[in-house]
């Protein structure tokens, strides 16, 4: 059901649906943020890390004579070293193994090969650079297509069961039924297409600054972790550390988008040295070291098709992945999907059969991926089906907005069961497209469309209407090398009736201080604003996954409601022994709990609190805290539609944006404000996607791509300005019914600029382009047409 | 990333800056707005042991009109051009892509012209417009046309102890227009292909000088000097200005790279072309 | 060699190599860390400050070139009161992650001194040296806008 709510508490307590201005920003506005490299330790050293400069040699040999010799070095650092204390491997997040500094043979441009631990990081970058290491080049492997050719060099020679480059081979549908579907189909629709390798390049590189205290032997991590208890538990099983001993602090994060799930080979090396050297020691990457070592996402050779009957409906799907997953397969991805959620491909389509196959391969490439602001591969399931909408409709004659309406799973449906097996929770994707092609005037953009032609200007539209799946998740099905993915939330009610939330989920921007406040403040009654948030710091908050995958409001945002709505429990039995009333005869208003038909009578959540602490009832425990672990007990789909207006110069082959038009439907909205703001972020990387930013190689497995001059972000004069709309179907599962946000505009946005791009360039009879769309790509497609 | 260790002279005047290059011969490099030679330093690229640093010098940093040219100084930032009240076309259009706005606070036209980087906008706008490069050394002033100045690829012809300490832009003899067409991929971006282009007219409206420079096309920022044949002496139209653009483009010689295959480059400089004499032409003649 | 400025109204000096780059300068030898790295090949702005009231990537100039100038950071904005680009900032939610928000607010209010009421465009145009990943520049430009009509204001107050 589409509804659009009126928040339930005043503007003072700033519950749900009101847009409270962000408590983070002031300190970040006034420059007082902390992030990792602005934490600094007396007694601090710092590290430098060598890069390899070939894909694919073998190591002879290391010289760290000079490097050992400059001035102000106080170690230098090699695999070699790292072996004889166990360290030289380490566990990826997708449960392969990856190594912390080569020792046998390098297998990526940029992989780290020694580290250097000095006075003053200049000095450390002196020092790296006087290393000499003798390689002997061996041919890399630049494609997974080149990985599977029978001859093909074996890059994982460190595993001994490994005698091909395959990583994994995985399937999900009913492939009989899927070939039955096209047996008997009156038109097939196919597309091949390539979402290129991308990188989520925040604007901080990752980071991390160690602390082993020799007398003590605790651990103290400071670390650019949207994940820091993970992290923890993974330190303790890399580094033999004892768990209690290590303290993960994540402070304030420059933005994440993905990069800063994994654990990289730097921070074991950092804190391996620190371990040695009994002193902090800090590194912070380099752009080019964030750009060609750390977490990439997509690189997914994809092939789809649909089936289709007479009226153009669909009534089949398949897709074939190849994945190129660098030397180590380091996905961020729940144990149990080796090809992440792709399986989600059959999107916002009611069709009865699907069948996907995945294979995953290694190439001498940097190690990953992750998600990149999107669930598990989300993004790329969604790209895949949306490309394959509009080129149906276009293949049947039949315009591709009402082809997706014929086709969409109907209101009266949810919840659904896809062919591939999930159940979607709730959803009204006619209402949605509906309202961006009124808004648009659809009929209408098409005759300019028409008019525009005649003069020569070739204008474009682009439809994409998305289904995701975020919230991971449920724990019988979702875990991360075996942490089952639920999330916690402890609440801490003070006296005074001020609180604090403690979380197992890490903000990296996304404004969690605010929005979860908010949830207390909409369940309890207290001002959002005497609500502290609390994350990052192991030692102080309750145990959870973290924040990645849209996943921090579907499941961190659902263990604060039942922790506040517990709490609240409480407080009713608080509130009737100082009302001298039967708990059953209270009623609750927002910050109140009052006696049936006296509306007089009542207790201040504020005046309970205190009593919880001053005046409780005999027989209860004093205090008004608790927490919760939240296993939810389905994912939550969000969805949207998505309408892409661009303009192409046929002669140059660039583009531009006239309009883009979102709509989301993200459930309930807890805070509008932020929200809006997430879409706009999100929109904007769809954008670059589309249009500028990948990371591509040579053949020789040189990255192109490795600095901001090459790996190309848009800036505010490229982005467009987005109109946003939206719609409001609660989860029906979600104790607030919200669905996560983060993540849709980036997952469904790409489709939507392709199409578009593609629609302009339709008379040209151009009917495929693939991202980024670069503009002697277009300038190519449109000579070919000619 | 760091840069290696080096000396420097913060120098105060001219004359101690000409002096102290003279004395270091080629182990000296002009630290000017810094725009392209510290991200080199930074990235290790270059390492250089002794910088000038010339930002303290007064008076270095002028536009103006002296003598039929506009004089821009050692000093004078992108920005600045930006701001000036410029009366050539070509330069007036080009300033505002060079860089991003922040870098134009700092880099200086003077420096771009130094350093010859093919890929940087300023040598194709100054070979388009004619203009001269004015190298000082402790021995004197030597006035260079920008077409000797401009010799390879990241290399001038400044000699031992020289530095440019001011370009001159000739001004319009008749009525004169230009243009700067740049195909970059976003702001900061070095261009894939640009093209500057300067026309000045006859009384009679024929075309009494004309400039077409490529920038990114060749190893060096390109005349295309069959295109200014075709263009000067003729009355313009649009049949003139097609051939024109063929003959630039037939002037551009680039590298397939990741900004596009080499045909792709070398028809955008046709396009460009043909677009900023057009564009040029409207100028001149508004 | 000793390096003196005035930072935020206030004279101070360190002793640095040649090649200490104004920022590290910033951040280390002066402990004001509002101001960030990004990048290595001054693409991403997140280390502008204003330098004698111009915006300049503080990571690519040496720390010994702003000796005996002026230089304005994060830290400088507020003046007993949040600066109005800072208020903007926050009432339009013109931030997320907060690491380019130092560089934008330092470039917003350096437009602001030329342009008290400039349109969308322009100020895309201005803040196109530094970069975002988070907001998509909507709300940078709003609150860039916001801060100008409040500046505008002020100022016409002050006249009246």
């Amino acid at each position: 059901m589409t509804t659009l709510q009126e928040p339930a508490t005043s503007p003072e307590i700033g519950g749900i649906g009101h847009s409270v201005k962000r408590q983070e920003d002031d300190r970040f506005i006034q420059g007082g943020g902390t992030y990792v490299d602005d934490v600094v330790l007396p007694n601090m050293a710092h590290m430098a890390i060598l890069a390899s400069p070939f894909a694919h040699a073998e190591i002879k040999s290391i010289d760290t004579a000079a490097a050992a010799a400059v001035p102000g070095v106080i170690a230098v650092v090699t695999g070699e070293l790292l072996a004889e204390h166990n360290l030289a491997w380490m566990p990826t997040l997708s449960g392969d193994t990856q190594a912390v500094l080569a020792t046998d043979k390098v297998r990526f441009q940029g992989q780290e090969v020694a580290a250097v631990i000095a006075e003053d990081p200049y000095v450390a970058r002196d020092a790296v650079l006087l290393i000499d290491v003798d390689y002997e080049p061996l041919a890399p492997i630049t494609s997974p297509q080149q990985g599977l050719e029978p001859d093909a060099p074996i890059i994982r020679t460190d595993k001994e069961d490994q005698t091909d480059n395959v990583v994994y081979d995985w399937e999900a549908g009913d492939e009989a039924a899927t070939d039955a579907a096209f047996a008997q189909a009156v038109n097939v629709v196919e597309l091949e297409t390539f979402y290129p390798r991308s990188h989520p390049a925040p604007l901080e590189t990752c980071a991390v600054v160690a602390d082993l205290n020799p007398i003590t032997g605790k651990a103290t991590i400071y670390l650019t972790s949207q994940a820091p208890h993970a992290h923890r538990t993974l330190f303790a099983l890399v580094a033999g550390l004892p768990e209690q001993n290590i303290r993960i602090i994540s402070p304030d994060i420059g933005g994440g988008f993905g990069n800063k799930v994994p654990i990289y080979p730097g921070y074991v090396v950092a804190t391996a040295a620190s371990l040695l050297l009994g002193r902090p020691v800090k590194w912070v990457q380099t752009r080019t070291e964030n750009l060609l070592t750390t977490g990439f996402a997509r690189d997914y050779h994809m092939k789809g098709a649909l089936a289709l009957d007479a009226d153009g409906r669909i009534t089949a799907m398949r897709a074939e992945i190849l994945s190129d997953q660098g030397a180590f397969f380091a996905d961020a991805q729940p144990s149990k999907f080796k090809a992440g959620l792709v399986h989600i491909c059959t999107g916002s389509y009611d069709m009865g059969a699907a069948h996907v196959k995945a294979r995953g391969v290694y190439t001498n490439k940097a190690p990953g991926g992750v998600a990149y602001r999107c669930s598990f591969r989300v993004t790329e399931a969604s790209y895949l089906i949306e490309r394959l909408a509009d080129n149906a409709a276009h293949q049947i004659g039949m315009d591709p907005a009402a082809f997706r309406m014929l086709n969409f799973i109907k209101p009266e449906q949810f919840p659904y069961e896809s062919a591939t097996g999930f159940v979607y929770d709730s959803g009204d994707y006619h209402t949605a497209l509906q309202k961006v092609l009124d808004e648009v005037d659809y009929e209408n953009l098409r005759k300019e469309q028409e008019d525009a032609r005649a003069e020569g200007r070739y204008l474009g539209i682009g439809i994409a209407s998305f289904t995701e799946v975020v919230g991971a998740g449920p724990s019988r099905d979702y875990d991360i090398i075996g942490l089952k993915m639920f999330d916690s939330a402890e609440l801490r009610i003070h006296p005074t009736g001020k609180a604090i939330l403690k979380l197992g989920v890490k903000t990296q921007g996304q404004g969690h201080e605010t929005t979860f406040a908010q949830i207390v403040a909409e369940e309890l009654g207290i001002p959002s604003t005497d609500i502290a948030v609390q994350e990052g710091d192991t030692d102080n908050t309750p145990y959870g996954l973290g924040t990645y995958a849209s996943r921090s409001t579907p499941v961190g945002g659902a263990a604060t409601a039942i922790i506040a709505r517990k709490l609240r429990d409480k407080a009713r039995l608080i509130a009737a022994h100082l009302l001298e009333a039967n708990p059953d005869d209270l009623e609750w208003e927002p910050g109140r709990f009052f006696v049936k038909g006296s509306p007089d009578q009542g207790s201040t959540i504020q005046e309970i609190a205190f009593a919880a602490y001053t005046n409780h009832p005999e027989g209860m425990e004093a205090g008004l805290e608790g927490v919760h672990y939240y296993d939810p007990p389905n994912m939550t789909f969000p969805f949207g539609s998505y309408l892409v207006v661009v303009e192409v110069d046929p002669e140059t082959g660039t583009w531009k944006v006239d309009r883009m038009v979102a709509l989301d439907d993200c459930g309930v909205r807890i805070n509008p404000m932020i929200v809006e703001g997430q879409i706009h972020g999100g929109l904007t990387e769809g954008f670059a996607k589309s249009n500028m930013q990948w990371l591509t190689f040579d053949e020789d497995g040189n990255c192109i791509g490795s600095n901001f001059m090459d790996y190309l972000v848009p800036t505010a004069y490229e982005t467009p300005k987005f109109e946003l709309l939206e719609t409001v179907t609660p989860s029906p599962h979600h104790p607030i019914g919200a669905k996560g946000v983060g993540e849709s505009p980036t997952v469904g946005s790409p489709a939507a600029y392709v199409n578009a791009v593609i629609d302009a360039l339709r008379p040209f009879g151009v009917t495929t382009l693939d991202m980024p769309i670069l503009p002697d790509r277009v300038w190519a497609a449109v000579k070919a047409a000619d | 990333m760091y840069p290696a260790a080096f000396e420097v002279t913060k120098a105060r005047t001219l004359d101690e800056a000409l002096a102290k290059l003279a004395d270091l011969g080629d182990d000296g490099r002009v630290l000017a707005g810094g725009q392209s030679l510290i991200p080199m330093m930074k990235l290790r690229v270059a390492a250089p042991t002794h910088l000038v640093d010339i930002n303290e010098i007064p008076d270095l940093d002028g536009i103006k009109q002296v003598n039929g040219h506009m004089s821009v100084g050692a000093l004078a930032r992108h920005a600045d051009v930006v701001r000036a009240d410029v009366a050539n076309h070509t330069v007036a259009a080009a300033a505002p892509w060079v860089a991003d706005p922040v870098v134009r606070n700092r880099g200086t036209m003077c420096g771009s012209i130094a350093h010859c980087d093919p890929e940087g906008d300023w040598n194709s706008v100054m070979l388009a417009v004619r203009a001269q490069v004015v190298a000082t050394s402790s021995s004197g002033e030597r006035v260079i046309p920008i077409d000797e100045f401009v010799k390879d690829f990241f290399t001038n012809s400044l000699q031992e102890g020289e530095m440019v300490t001011e370009v001159r832009v000739p001004n319009y003899a008749g009525a004169g227009g230009g243009d700067y067409l740049k195909l970059e991929r976003k702001i900061g971006d070095y261009a894939t292909v640009a093209v500057a282009i300067h026309l000045d007219l006859a009384g009679d409206g024929t075309i009494a000088q004309a400039g077409v420079a490529l920038t990114a096309v060749n190893h060096v920022n390109t005349r295309a000097s069959d295109a200014e044949a075709i263009l000067v002496g003729n009355a313009p139209s649009e049949e003139l200005f097609a051939a024109a653009a063929d003959a630039a483009a037939a002037a551009a010689d680039p590298v397939s790279d990741i900004r596009g295959p080499a045909e792709y480059k070398r028809d955008v400089v046709r396009v460009f072309t043909r677009r900023g004499l057009a564009s040029a032409l409207a100028k001149a003649q508004d | 060699m000793e390096v003196n400025v005035t930072i935020n109204g206030a004279a101070r000096t360190a002793e640095v190599e040649a090649r200490t780059l104004l920022v590290d300068f910033i951040r280390t030898n002066l402990s004001l860390t509002g101001t960030h790295i990004g990048c290595d090949t001054t693409s991403c702005g997140v280390c502008t400050v204003l330098l004698d009231g111009t915006p300049v990537k503080s990571c690519t100039m040496f720390a010994f070139q702003a000796d005996g100038h002026e230089i304005q950071t994060v830290e400088g904005l507020k003046n007993g009161e949040l600066h109005p680009i800072q208020a903007a900032f926050k009432e339009e939610h013109g931030l997320q992650c907060g690491f380019c928000t130092p560089g934008m607010m330092l470039v917003g209010k350096a437009l602001l001194e030329e342009n008290l009421n400039p349109t969308d465009d322009e100020v895309r145009w201005a803040i196109s040296g530094n970069l975002c990943r988070c907001t998509g520049y909507m709300n940078i430009v709003k609150a860039i806008q916001t801060a100008g009509a409040e500046l505008s204001a002020a100022e016409s107050g002050a006249t009246a």
